[in-house]
């Protein structure tokens, strides 16, 4: 199955097959049907990929939880993400 | 790249829980390859229970250690291999196992297809019977081809054939790839390291310095071949290889042994490299607490390495190599690219490098048959 490409307007959240591990640089996301490994490289990304899933949109979990000054990166991040497959439209 | 570098800073400064463990289920093996890391043959008496074992993935499950590389001695001859592998793969603790083959028929290759997070890795050491027997034993190379004709008839998607990278196999490296392609199985190439019984091998069989340069060459046009960041030392020659490249032991990786004892990887199964054992707290105690890991953990002394350009590149090659052939832990790889460990090798004494302070080979006369069942 490819990967969904990554539209902020679509409901995203992490993906059940991922386990995320807290770690001093941010976290590990390891997803067990792909085997991709991913170094989730700050706190806040850590904390916006868990709580994805709460947000109707991922454009309303952005504009609630990231600065407006720092969203692109993080769209390119979570677009990232998205490729590896490690959060998937529900 | 900075944050790259930075990035490689904070693995060597270790994580919660390894991203994966070598996990040694028995020393027991019915074969007896010339170069087995682990010095196996006889089953220790003291290995793990069923019990143990599962209460030691229960544990492995709760730190979210995302996967383990089973192997041994030859896993599948433990009885409770199955209860132990399916066991894992339900509390979500994928398994990669690594087998000789020789106990994987047509039954187990159904069962072990049926099973979602497990990764199989079948070991031949060359493309032919007569280079890969030269290593593992006569009929070694035939069982392992029977165990992948199992695996492609249950419709195993994608297992591993598992290569050891020598001066003979190193030659063979298109047709291993082309063996590989006819199974639809991915080829994974490891290092030769002077660990275990390899150590009485490595000087005749390790890949020369043009050797080396070839095989990273390939390599890089192989992105699809996996290493398990098996040949970071060779990241100087160019292009770095896929993989963390820094050496893990102990920060990133360690190896839990059939009696429970951890080692800092799976290449340096030596008392200088215990860090504890499971039985009397678990896990997590030696994972974060061992004296041991804290002083593989603190930051790095590039030692002899310091002036050459390219530390960056291979941050000074594997432990293992460097503590089996007799170097400190300061000095180059023995087999840098640059030669400077062949020239520190020079300087050491065969006869004084460290011997496996851990065996269990079994008493073979030289020539006897190897017993396949």
């Amino acid at each position: 199955m490819a990967a969904d490409p990554f539209d902020p307007a679509r409901p995203w959240r992490l993906s059940p097959e991922v386990s995320l591990r807290d770690e001093p640089f941010g976290a590990l996301a390891y997803h067990h049907g792909n085997r991709r490994l991913v170094f989730v490289k700050s706190a806040a990304l850590v904390d916006l990929v868990r709580r994805l899933g709460e947000f109707a949109t991922a454009a309303d979990a952005l504009g609630e939880l990231v600065e407006a000054g720092q969203r692109d990166r993080y769209v390119a991040a979570l677009a990232r993400l998205a490729a590896g497959e490690l959060i998937g439209v529900d | 790249m900075s944050t790259e570098a930075g990035l490689r800073d904070r693995l060597e400064g270790g994580l919660n829980a390894p991203i994966c463990l070598t996990w040694e289920l028995t020393y027991a093996c019915n074969l007896a390859c010339a170069h087995c890391l682990s010095s196996s043959g006889r089953r220790d008496p003291a290995e793990l229970t069923t019990a143990e074992a599962k209460a030691l993935v229960d544990e492995l499950a709760a730190m979210k250690v995302f996967y383990v590389n089973v192997g041994g001695g030859e896993p599948m001859i433990r009885r409770d291999f199955f209860d132990i592998v399916e066991h894992a793969v339900e509390r979500r603790v994928g398994v990669k196992f690594s087998t000789n083959g020789t106990r994987l028929d047509a039954a187990a290759a159904r069962r072990l297809a049926a099973m979602d997070y497990l990764d199989v890795q079948v070991s031949i050491d060359g493309a032919d019977a007569a280079t890969s027997d030269a290593l593992r034993g006569a009929g070694s190379y035939a069982a392992a081809r029977r165990a992948m004709d199992h695996l492609a008839e249950a419709g195993f998607a994608g297992f591993k054939v598992s290569v050891v990278v020598t001066r003979d196999s190193v030659e063979q490296l298109d047709a291993l790839e082309a063996l590989a392609a006819s199974y639809d199985a991915e080829l994974r190439l490891a290092r030769l390291r002077p660990s275990g019984r390899g150590v009485e091998v490595w000087d005749a069989l390790r890949p020369t310095a043009d050797q080396n340069r070839r095989l990273h060459a390939w390599l890089v046009e192989r992105p699809h071949v996996l290493t398990g960041d098996s040949f970071f030392h060779l990241s100087p020659l160019g292009a770095p290889l896929e993989g963390l490249n820094l050496c893990g032991a102990g920060r990133v990786v360690c190896l839990i042994d059939p009696v429970g004892d951890v080692f800092a990887c799976p290449f340096v199964i030596h008392d200088r490299f215990r860090a504890g054992n499971v039985r009397p707290g678990g896990f997590a105690p030696v994972w974060r607490e061992s004296a041991l890991f804290a002083e593989l953990r603190a930051p790095g002394n590039p030692g002899a390495c310091a002036s050459c350009g390219s530390y960056d590149a291979c941050r000074g090659g594997c432990l293992a190599a460097k503590f089996f052939t007799g170097l400190e832990a300061s000095d180059p790889d023995p087999e840098c690219v640059f030669g400077h460990g062949e020239r520190r090798l020079a300087t050491t004494r065969v006869e004084l490098r460290p011997r496996p302070s851990i065996d269990h080979s079994r008493v073979v006369a030289l020539g006897a048959p190897v017993r396949l069942r």
